[in-house]
C-alpha cells in the first residue's frame, strides 16, 4: 500500500520541494547581497549556480514517479497535440494507415476463418477423410475428390480396420418434398451408420439415427437442418415424430440438427440413413465421400497402412457378378491418401488466399512507405523544435522514444478506424468472394483477427516511424538550430532515404500490377474459351427430379418429361426447349462407365478407360447451342422405339477412329448383354468440369436406354432458349407450364446458364478483382510517393534552380533535369520489380490459364505503363521547378 | 599520496554540470555532453550528504556550502544536483526531513540521518575507500 500513499503524498512533495528550492535560491541571493552583490545581478548569480530549475525540480519528482511512465503518457499528449495542430498532414497518413490496415485486416478475416480456425466439429483434429487416389482409373478419379469409396470398401473398412474409433460414408444429394405447401427440392445428405457418430455433434431435438435406422426397407426416418426446422416448421419441438414426404415416401422425423452444422463441405435441409442392403452389394459403385475420426495417438501414416492392408481383403469378399475377376481393380493401383478434413473442406482455396493476403500485404507495405514519407517531411520540418528540445536537456533516446510514440499512435488510431472499415470490408470480401468458397458462412472478424489488426497497426507504426526517428534525432543535430531555413540545397545523402523509399514502392507497385496483369490474361484467355454452348444469357435452366415412387414406369417418366418440353416450347418467347442429365459445370456428380465398340478387342483383366456418360433429349442439342460436328441428332420416335443409337464427343470419336465421320455407323455398348448400340452422332467437345479443364471423353445416349441400370433419366435439367430468360413473368409462365403437367414435381437451381458459367469462372473472377484493386491502391499509392518526394525536392532546390536560370539555364533543361531524376529513380525501381515479379509470379502458376507466369508481353507493358505514369506524376512538380522565378527564388527565404 | 588522491578524486569527482546556454556551438555541445558522462560514480553524491548529516542536521543550501567548504573547493557542485539526491534519500528512508526555523530566521527543511542511513553510510564508505585503493594502485606512478 505503500505506493498507494506515495501517489497521494505527491502532490504535497511536490509542494515542499518547490518550496524548498525557492528557500534555497533566496538564502542564496541574500547572502551574496551581503556580500556587496546587486540584487539583480545576485538573483541571476544564483540561479547560474543553481542550475536548471524547472529540470531539477523535475528529476526530484521523478524519484517518486515511474519515470518511464509518466514520460509515456506525456509523449502520448505531446503526440495527440501535434496531430492536431496539422489536420491535412493527420488526415492523409491515418487515411492511408487506415485503409491499409482495413483491407489487411478484412482479407485476415477471411484467411483466419477459412484456413486457420479449426473446424465446428468436436476435437477436430482426429477427423480425416478417407481420400483415395486410383491412377488406373482415370476419369472417375481424376478429380480433386478421387476415388470415391463404394458401399463395400465402407463395410469392409468399418468391419476390419484397427485405426479408427468410428467411419462411415456420405453422398449429397436432392428430394422433392410434397405435401407441405409447394413442392419443394431440398438439399439432402444421405449417411451410413458411423458419420454422424464421427463428427460427433449432438443433435439440437431428438435423437441421432441408431443402427435401426439403417436397416434396408425398414419405416424411413429423417432429420432436419436447423435453418430447414426453422423455416418449414417455425421451430416447433413437436415435429419430432411426424412425417414427411420425402421424395413420394413417408418419413419420419427423429431429430434436428444444431444451427451451423454442415457435412464437412456440404449445407442441407435433410439428412437421411443410407440403409445400404448388405446382401445385394457388388464391388464397385464409387460415389460415396468417406469420413473417419482416428483413435487417439494414431497417425494417417498408420490409417494409411491400415487401409492398404484392407484393399486385398475387400477384393477378397465381394465380386461385382458372377464370372467377373475381382482383382481386375489392382490395376486401378488404388491407394489409399488420407487428408486431415479440414484440408478436405478447403480444397485448393489456400493457395487463393495466400496469394491475395500476400498482395495485400504489399499494399500494407507501400502504404507504410509513404506515411514513412509524410513523417520524414514533418520531422524535417521540425527539426528547430527538435534542436530546441535537444538543447533544453532532452536525451536522444527520449526524442526517438517520443518520434516512435507518435508514430505508433498513429499506426493505433489507423488501425481503430481500420477495423471498423474492415467491418465493412469483409461484408463486401463475402459478397464478391466465389460462392463456392468454403465456410463461407462462418467468416467473421473474430478475437485472432483483432490481435493480428493490433499487432499489424503497432508494426507499421514502428516501420514507419523507426527510419525518421533515427535519420533526424540523430546526436549532433544541434547545429539545426542555426542553419534551419539556410540551405542552398539539399545534398544527396539527406534524400537517400527518400529515394530509397520511392524505388521501393514503385518495385512493390510493379509486381502487383504484373500479378493482376497475368491475371486479366488468364481471364481473357478464359473467355476466348467455346464452353460448347452458346449465348448463356438467354439459357434458362433448372433441376426436375422425377422419384421413382412418383412415377414408377420408365417409359412415363420419359414421356412426363417430354410433355413438359412440349408444354415449354409453347410458352410465349421459347425458341427452344430441351434437357439433359446435367448441363456442363452445373457441378453435379456425373456417371463414369466403361465403354466397348464393336471393332476393338478388349482385355478381360483390363478395365477399359472410363467415359463420362450424360443422356440429352433430342432437341437438345439445338436449344444449349452445342454444335453438332458429325451426323446427325436423334428424333423422339427413335427414343420412344428404344432404337439402339448413341452419340458421342468429338475427343472420343478421334481417339476411337480417328475423325468424327469415321465414328458415324459404328457400335458401342456399356455392358456385355446390352444391345450394341450405332454411333449417329458427333459432338463438339464440352468444358464440362470448367473453362480450365479439358474436355472430358463424353458418350451421349438417349434418355430411355435399355439398360438394365437405368433405363430413364429421372433427375434432368431442362435447358429453355429464350430472351425472356430469368424474368419473374417468364418463370411463373415456366412454373405453370411445368404444373400443368404434374403438380408434384418442384424446380430446382433455377438458373440462367450465364450465372452457371460465371460461378464456374468465380474463382478468377474473385482473384482478378483482388489482385485488380490491390494493384490500384499499390499504383496510387506509389504515384503519390513519387510525386510527393519529386515535388518536395523541386521545393527544397528551389534556390539551386532560381541561381542555375539566373546564370543562364533554359526552363527547358530544368524540366528535363527534374524529370530525369524522377525517370531515374522510376527506372531503378521497375528493374528490381521485374526481377522479383519473376520470382514471385510463379507462385500463382496454379491460378493462371492460357498464360505464361513469365508472360513478356505482360511484364513490358506494365512497366511502359507505370513508366509512363511515373513520369507524369514527376512532370507537374518539373513544371513548376521550369517556371520559378529566379528573383522570387532568391530572394525569399 | 595526497596529490595522486587529489588527482583521482577531480577525475572522478567533477560533479559541474556547466548549463549549455542556447547559442553554444555544436562543439561546445559535443564537449558539453562528455563532461555529462564524467559524472560522479552513483551513489557519490548520496555518500557525502549522508557523511555530512551525520556530523549534523542541516538545511539544503548549507549541506551545498558545507560540501564545498569541506572539499576545499575540489569539489564545484552545481547547487541543484543535490535536491534529486536528497529527495533519493528521504524515499529510501536514510534521511528524514522536518521543516524548522534556521538561525538565520529563514523556514528551511532541516534533512536528519535515521539509523538506516548511518548503517548505509558505513557500508558505502567502506567500499568507497577500497574502490579508491585499488585506483590508486593502478595510477600509482611505476617503481614507486
Amino acid at each position: 500500500m505503500n505506493w498507494l500513499k506515495q501517489l497521494f503524498a505527491r502532490r504535497r512533495l511536490y509542494r515542499e520541494l518547490s518550496e524548498e528550492i525557492q528557500s534555497h535560491l533566496d538564502e542564496k541571493v541574500e547572502e551574496l547581497v551581503a556580500d556587496g552583490m546587486p540584487r539583480e545581478e545576485a538573483m541571476q548569480s544564483a540561479r547560474r549556480e543553481f542550475g536548471n530549475v524547472g529540470l531539477i525540480e523535475e528529476n526530484s519528482r521523478e524519484v517518486w514517479t515511474w519515470p518511464s511512465v509518466e514520460e509515456f503518457f506525456f509523449d502520448v499528449r505531446y503526440g495527440l497535440r501535434g496531430m492536431r495542430r496539422n489536420p491535412v498532414f493527420t488526415t492523409v497518413a491515418l487515411l492511408t494507415v487506415a485503409i491499409g490496415i482495413a483491407a489487411n485486416a478484412a482479407v485476415f478475416t477471411v484467411v483466419n476463418s477459412v484456413l486457420l480456425k479449426p473446424l465446428n466439429y468436436p476435437k477436430a483434429e482426429e477427423l480425416v477423410s478417407l481420400h483415395q487416389i486410383a491412377p488406373g482409373a482415370e476419369g472417375l478419379a481424376d478429380f480433386e475428390s478421387g476415388l470415391l469409396l463404394s458401399p463395400s470398401m465402407y463395410f469392409t473398412y468399418a468391419e476390419h480396420n484397427q485405426t479408427f474409433q468410428s467411419l462411415g460414408v456420405w453422398i449429397p444429394g436432392t428430394a422433392n418434398v410434397t405435401g407441405l405447401a409447394e413442392p419443394e427440392q431440398v438439399r439432402t445428405v444421405a449417411v451410413s451408420d458411423g458419420v454422424l457418430q464421427t463428427l460427433g455433434v449432438p443433435p439440437a431435438v431428438g435423437r441421432w439415427f441408431s443402427q435401426v435406422d439403417q436397416v434396408p426397407n425398414a419405416p424411413g426416418s429423417v432429420m432436419l437442418s436447423y435453418g430447414y426446422w426453422r423455416r418449414r416448421f417455425g421451430g416447433d419441438r413437436a415435429v419430432i415424430g411426424r412425417n414427411i414426404m420425402v421424395d413420394s415416401q413417408p418419413r419420419e422425423i427423429v431429430g434436428v440438427m444444431p444451427p451451423g452444422f454442415r457435412f464437412v463441405d456440404s449445407e442441407f435441409d435433410l439428412t437421411a440413413p443410407l440403409a445400404f442392403d448388405r446382401g445385394k452389394l457388388i464391388l464397385a459403385g464409387f460415389g460415396f465421400h468417406g469420413i473417419a475420426r482416428l483413435k487417439p495417438g494414431r497417425t494417417i501414416a498408420e490409417a494409411n497402412a491400415d487401409i492398404s492392408r484392407m484393399l486385398p481383403i475387400w477384393m477378397d469378399s465381394w465380386s461385382n457378378g458372377p464370372g467377373s475377376n475381382p482383382h481386375i481393380y489392382e490395376t486401378w493401383k488404388i491407394t489409399p491418401t488420407i487428408r486431415p478434413l479440414k484440408q478436405e473442406v478447403i480444397g485448393n482455396v489456400g493457395e487463393l488466399l495466400w496469394v491475395v493476403m500476400g498482395t495485400i500485404g504489399v499494399v500494407m507495405l507501400i502504404a507504410c512507405a509513404n506515411v514513412t514519407n509524410l513523417l520524414m517531411v514533418r520531422v524535417e520540418a521540425r527539426q528547430q523544435e527538435l534542436a530546441v528540445r535537444t538543447a533544453l536537456g532532452a536525451g536522444w533516446t527520449r526524442i526517438v522514444t517520443g518520434l516512435l510514440i507518435e508514430s505508433v499512435m498513429l499506426g493505433l488510431i489507423g488501425g481503430v478506424l481500420g477495423v471498423g472499415l474492415a467491418y465493412a470490408g469483409v461484408r463486401f470480401l463475402v459478397a464478391i468472394g466465389p460462392s463456392n468458397l468454403p465456410r463461407l458462412n462462418e467468416i467473421a472478424i473474430d478475437a485472432r483477427t483483432l490481435g493480428f489488426t493490433f499487432i499489424l497497426s503497432l508494426l507499421s507504426g514502428l516501420l514507419f516511424g523507426l527510419i525518421p526517428a533515427l535519420k533526424y534525432a540523430q546526436p549532433g543535430t544541434g547545429s539545426a538550430l542555426q542553419s534551419a531555413g539556410r540551405t542552398i540545397s539539399v545534398s544527396r545523402e539527406r534524400h537517400g532515404a527518400r529515394n530509397l523509399l520511392v524505388v521501393g514502392q514503385v518495385a512493390m507497385a510493379l509486381v502487383l500490377l504484373i500479378c493482376a496483369g497475368l491475371m486479366i490474361r488468364t481471364f481473357a484467355a478464359l473467355r476466348k474459351v467455346d464452353p460448347g454452348f452458346a449465348e448463356p444469357q438467354h439459357l434458362q435452366v433448372m433441376r426436375i427430379s422425377i422419384p421413382d415412387l412418383l412415377i414408377t414406369e420408365p417409359e412415363r417418366v420419359t414421356r412426363t418429361q417430354n410433355a413438359i418440353l412440349d408444354k415449354l416450347a409453347a410458352t410465349q418467347g421459347v425458341k427452344s426447349a430441351g434437357f439433359a442429365s446435367d448441363m456442363p459445370m452445373e457441378g453435379f456428380d456425373s456417371d463414369w462407365d466403361e465403354i466397348f465398340a464393336k471393332d476393338k478387342v478388349y482385355s478381360g483383366d483390363l478395365i477399359a478407360p472410363l467415359r463420362l456418360y450424360k443422356n440429352i433429349s433430342p432437341g437438345f442439342l439445338r436449344t444449349a447451342g452445342t454444335r453438332l460436328v458429325a451426323g446427325r441428332e436423334m428424333t423422339w420416335s427413335e427414343v420412344y422405339a428404344l432404337r439402339p443409337v448413341v452419340m458421342v464427343s468429338e475427343n472420343l470419336a478421334r481417339e476411337m477412329w480417328g475423325t468424327p465421320s469415321a465414328a458415324i455407323g459404328k457400335y458401342l455398348r456399356e455392358y456385355s448383354n446390352m444391345p450394341w448400340h450405332e454411333v449417329i452422332g458427333v459432338i463438339q467437345d464440352v468444358r464440362e468440369k470448367g473453362l480450365q479443364e479439358k474436355a472430358p471423353e463424353i458418350v451421349y445416349w438417349p434418355p430411355l436406354v435399355q439398360n438394365r441400370f437405368a433405363p430413364a433419366v429421372r433427375t434432368t435439367t431442362f435447358v429453355i432458349r429464350s430472351e425472356r430468360a430469368a424474368t419473374e413473368s417468364f418463370m411463373n409462365e415456366v412454373r405453370a407450364a411445368v404444373w400443368s403437367v404434374n403438380s408434384n414435381l418442384p424446380l430446382a437451381s433455377v438458373r440462367t446458364m450465364e450465372e452457371v458459367y460465371d460461378k464456374s469462372i468465380a474463382r478468377i473472377s474473385f482473384t482478378l478483382v483482388m489482385l485488380g484493386i490491390a494493384g490500384a491502391m499499390a499504383l496510387a499509392l506509389g504515384i503519390i510517393g513519387i510525386y510527393g518526394v519529386m515535388s518536395y525536392t523541386v521545393s527544397q532546390r528551389k534556390r539551386e534552380i532560381g541561381i542555375r536560370l539566373a546564370l543562364g539555364a533554359q526552363s527547358g533543361n530544368v524540366l528535363q533535369m527534374v524529370l530525369k531524376q524522377g525517370a531515374k529513380l522510376t527506372l531503378v525501381g521497375v528493374a528490381i520489380g521485374i526481377g522479383a515479379a519473376f520470382g514471385l509470379t510463379r507462385l500463382m502458376t496454379h491460378l493462371l490459364f492460357g498464360v505464361a507466369a513469365h508472360d513478356p508481353l505482360t511484364f513490358v507493358a506494365v512497366a511502359a505503363l507505370l513508366l509512363l505514369i511515373a513520369l507524369l506524376a514527376c512532370y507537374i512538380p518539373a513544371r513548376r521547378a521550369a517556371l520559378v522565378n529566379p528573383m522570387v527564388a532568391l530572394r525569399c527565404e | 599520496l595526497f596529490d595522486l588522491t587529489a588527482e583521482v578524486l577531480r577525475y572522478y569527482f567533477t560533479l559541474g554540470i556547466e548549463q549549455p546556454s542556447l547559442q553554444s556551438s555544436g562543439e561546445e555541445a559535443a564537449r558539453m555532453k562528455k563532461t555529462v558522462k564524467r559524472d560522479l560514480f552513483p551513489g557519490a553524491l548520496e555518500m557525502m550528504i549522508l557523511r555530512m548529516l551525520k556530523r549534523q542536521p542541516t538545511h539544503g543550501y548549507a549541506l551545498v556550502q558545507q560540501i564545498k567548504r569541506t572539499s576545499q573547493d575540489l569539489l564545484v557542485i552545481e547547487e541543484g544536483s543535490l535536491y534529486p539526491a536528497l529527495q533519493r534519500l528521504l524515499k529510501e528512508e536514510f534521511v528524514k526531513a522536518e521543516w524548522d526555523i534556521s538561525p538565520a530566521n529563514r523556514r528551511v527543511r532541516i534533512y536528519k540521518l535515521t539509523a538506516a542511513g548511518a548503517k548505509h553510510l558505513e557500508r558505502e564508505v567502506s567500499t568507497f575507500e577500497r574502490m579508491l585503493e585499488g585506483i590508486t594502485r593502478v595510477l600509482a606512478p611505476e617503481g614507486s
